[in-house]
């Protein structure tokens, strides 16, 4: 996955689509490692999910995923609520990340993770998101985060 | 290379699969390296800040084991929160990490887990951590 490939690809299809954008940023790299994948999106927002898988454990006695699979699902997912709320694709990085974890994923559960961009300034993307076992009303884990545009600011 | 701790043994299987390892010490706290590899990275070139973050937990669990240990403490612990600051891209090599217990009460543990890469006085990423401690 190249920045220019993403760009590319969005203005391409006229904005940033961002279940194009996971098919292969859920390929390659950390996101292909975890098996990132497309669930939906809105205006605003990002829905992703990585399947329960041995090698993704945290806890061997109890079989629970390791809390950093949810932190790069969050990640991912609230990054890509930035690009879909911007409909364009633009260079930025995490500033910085917080995540509540409320009960662990169990074993064998799929995550899920949907992030929102609730504001955008000339330079910040704020954002915040929830991770859940398949119903939002039970969330496993609540996030907040701010990324921060690098290169081009919003004039 | 290094040569791996025993301790390494104890990492889960996340950490295992993104070949972290246990080197020894640190500021009295146990040291974990990961080689950068195609897994761990996010945009070309640097580290996901996902695995960074990874690699962070697994420091801050091990630094909360380790304190424990040596004090005679046959506590649990659960993991209530995470704040991380990513301050530097993490580039194409090894990156170490180690953690801080800040505080080990009663009820609750404060720990900072710091990453680097060439200069540990030059973090890449910072992570501040709370953990729940329960006694039988």
């Amino acid at each position: 996955m190249s920045d220019k490939t993403i760009a590319e690809l969005a203005a391409e299809h006229g904005g940033f689509d961002p279940r194009i954008a996971i098919s292969f940023m859920g390929k390659a790299g950390h996101g292909g490692f975890l098996g990132m994948d497309y669930v939906g999106h809105g205006e605003d927002w990002v829905e992703l999910s990585i399947d329960w898988r041995e090698d993704l454990v945290g806890d061997p006695n109890t079989g629970v995923l390791a809390s950093a699979v949810v932190i790069s699902l969050m990640d991912n997912a609230t990054s890509m609520s930035i690009w879909t709320k911007l409909q364009e694709f633009r260079p930025q990085v995490t500033m910085d990340l917080r995540v509540d974890y409320l009960r662990p994923s169990p074993k064998g559960a799929k995550v899920f993770g949907r992030g929102y961009c609730y504001h955008l300034s000339h330079s910040i993307g704020f954002v915040r998101g929830i991770a859940h076992n398949g119903n939002l009303e039970e969330p496993l884990a609540h996030v907040s985060g701010t990324f921060i545009r690098v290169g081009d600011r919003l004039g | 290379m290094t040569t791996p701790d025993p301790r390494t043994e104890l990492l889960p299987p996340y950490a295992r699969a993104l070949d972290m390892v246990i080197t020894g010490l640190h500021n009295g706290a146990p040291l974990i390296e990961m080689p950068f590899a195609n897994k761990v990275q996010g945009r070309p070139g640097f580290l996901h800040g996902g695995a960074i973050s990874g690699l962070l937990e697994m420091a801050a669990v091990a630094a909360i084991q380790h304190a424990l240990h040596e004090r005679g403490d046959e506590a649990t612990f659960k993991q209530v929160n995470v704040t991380i600051d990513f301050m530097r891209g993490g580039v194409r090599q090894t990156t170490y990490a180690v953690g801080e217990v800040t505080r080990l009460g009663r009820t609750m543990a404060n720990v900072e887990a710091r990453a680097w890469q060439d200069d540990p006085a030059k973090p890449i990423t910072i992570a501040y951590l709370h953990y729940l401690l329960k006694r039988s």
